[in-house]
């Protein structure tokens, strides 16, 4: 039976977010947050292969005291058991800190079968967590994956590349980045919401997992920030209007004419 | 002076090794150091002229049979110790999903940043990369730099343009690595249908979202592309949701850069906006006039697309068979 770990992250939701229309500068501070996109897909995934196979699922997530909320979802989801890797030290960790501390955690954790991480974050989109996390761990990787078996301790995937989908064979313990593709998340019922208020959520901080001061948050980041501005997109908005559709499509096809981006 | 020196480029996609190379150039003049190519394959000896004809002053082959299939081990193992052993400052890597996981974990491997997906890069007065890239799902673009060399940043196909072709010299190096075994097995490939136009590539898109009811009405769609001498393209929920394609235009799929984007009942979620934003012209018609795509549009059409559409077609045809 196996033992799956999902990597979550608490992210801003992007669909919420706000610009200061005086600084172009986007108040992520104050936006909702929620289970990113893709690590929903995984943890699903992970879910559906518990039902089959049995076993266990433990998600895992670096982030701050408030992210227990989307731990608390994740719980109500499926997930036995629920890792909050957090300490103030931690905050601005870039994706070579994070993959950091997570590998920790997940040493900490024990053995285990499978990691299942979404491909990529909703608000930071870097796609690196995962790749740097097996990398730190020493495992075997199958990125973007939009099919998943397994049987004993054989991994079969399907990956979704530009050109082609992959088949890839791999043996346990692997870790896997998912695609929307592979599933479509469920909603949790309110009993297993209930039911999830008394599953436990363990928080571990920088000193229970002996990470080095040095190598998390903004110290232990190599990539900084220098500033994050809304891009400029004007456009010109001009509402074409007739009285018939025939109308619209005729004023629409010379205005086009006009612009010089159709018939060449 | 910093031990880091030179500019390399690497990606397992010819094409875009050639588009690295324009760049990687530009860089590597203001910084007045060596652009190096890594050619990492199986049977890639005989791209090495044309490497150095697009730009590259010198090139490091590991050419194996091990490299025929892509793993991300061996792969990533040549270039660590490539890297490792002549520290280039700046490394450009094609942002493929192959060329991103190598990049991942080439990355960790040497302890430094990656920054992915750069749509802009800059040499600051200190000599710093600037690596800027879209984020928060395309609400923003931020603007980083790495404090640890080398300084790696994943490029995007068709972002940056390629040199001119030019007869020129350069130093071609065999170059001595251990490969690591691959940790995975590849069963089975099977390709997907190319299309015949790259959509990065077209000229017009009409795009067709939600709006669209079934897959067969994307004819009308096709008839208007056709007029236009197009291409048809998606947004995200008629791969992913419906399953109609495998492929979308938007921040996670194609971004495109048309003279003219139509979109036919797309809502407009920020992740399509963000990869139609360098479009020249964008129209678009959803019957819903609150629809957020109406924002960020030069021709707005508050109609029912299986009415519009048709109608434009018919519009066009006439204007520019008169032209």
């Amino acid at each position: 039976m196996p033992t799956i770990i999902v990597c979550l992250k608490q992210a801003v939701d992007v669909t919420e977010l706000k610009v200061d229309s005086a600084t172009q500068r986007l108040m992520t501070a104050d936006a909702p947050r929620k289970i990113s996109d893709f690590d929903k897909n995984a943890l699903e995934e992970a879910v559906k292969l518990k039902e089959k196979l049995g076993g266990e699922v433990i998600i895992v997530t670096v982030g701050p005291e408030d992210a227990r909320m989307v731990l608390r979802e994740a719980l109500a989801i499926g997930a036995d058991k629920a890792y909050l890797l957090s300490d103030p030290s931690f905050e601005h960790s870039d994706t070579l800190a994070i993959s950091y501390i997570l590998a920790e955690g997940i040493k900490k954790l024990g053995n285990f079968d499978l990691i299942l991480c979404g491909e990529a974050s909703i608000d930071s989109y870097s796609g690196q967590v995962g790749p740097r996390l097996a990398e730190r761990l020493d495992l075997p990787q199958i990125t973007y994956v939009r099919a998943l078996s397994l049987d004993e301790d054989t991994v079969m995937a399907e990956r979704s590349l530009e050109d082609c989908h992959e088949t890839v064979k791999a043996k346990t313990p692997v870790l896997l980045t998912v695609t929307k593709e592979i599933n479509e998340p469920r909603i949790p019922s309110l009993m297993a919401i209930m039911k999830a208020s008394k599953k436990e959520i363990t928080i571990w901080n920088a000193e229970n997992l002996k990470v080095a001061k040095a190598r998390v948050g903004e110290v232990g980041s190599a990539i900084q920030i220098l500033e994050v501005l809304a891009p400029k997109m004007e456009r010109k908005k001009i509402v074409v209007k007739a009285e018939t559709v025939g109308g619209v499509a005729e004023k629409l096809a010379k205005a086009l004419v006009k612009e010089g981006v159709v018939g060449r | 002076m910093s031990e880091f020196r030179g500019v390399w480029i690497f990606s397992e996609n010819l094409d875009l090794m050639l588009e690295l190379l324009g760049k990687g150039s530009e860089l590597a003049d203001k910084l007045s150091v060596e652009l190096t190519a890594t050619l990492v394959g199986h049977n890639v000896k005989d791209q090495a002229s044309k490497l150095i004809e697009y730009g590259a002053d010198k090139i490091f082959i590991v050419d194996h049979p091990a490299l025929k299939n892509f793993y991300v081990e061996p792969y990533t193992s040549a270039l660590v110790q490539l890297v490792q052993q002549h520290k280039p400052e700046i490394l450009l890597i094609g942002s493929t999903r192959r060329g991103r996981e190598v990049a991942s974990r080439l990355a960790t491997r040497l302890e430094t940043g990656c920054v992915p997906d750069c749509t802009e890069l800059s040499i600051d007065d200190d000599g710093r990369l600037i690596m800027s890239r879209m984020v928060y799902g395309g609400n923003a673009i931020a603007t980083e730099v790495c404090r640890v060399k080398p300084q790696i940043a994943t490029v995007p196909p068709r972002v940056f343009e390629k040199l001119e072709f030019k007869e020129r010299k350069g130093e071609v190096v065999e170059a001595d690595v251990e490969l690591e075994e691959p940790r995975t097995e590849v069963v089975e490939t099977r390709e997907i249908e190319a299309a015949k136009v790259k959509v990065e590539e077209a000229k017009v898109i009409v795009s067709g979202g939600r709006g669209v009811e079934k897959k067969e009405d994307f004819r009308i769609l096709e008839e208007l592309a056709e007029i236009l001498g197009g291409q048809v393209g998606n947004s995200r929920p008629l791969a992913e949701d419906r399953k109609w394609f495998t492929e979308w235009i938007g921040l996670s799929g194609h971004k495109v850069r048309p003279l003219l984007y139509v979109a036919c009942g797309i809502s407009g979620v920020i992740q399509h906006v963000a990869g139609i934003r360098d479009s020249q012209v964008i129209v678009a018609i959803n019957k819903d006039a609150e629809a957020p795509i109406f924002e960020v549009v030069d021709y707005v059409v508050v109609g029912d697309l299986y009415e519009v559409v048709p109608a434009l077609s018919g519009a066009l045809r006439k204007l520019l068979k008169g032209g």
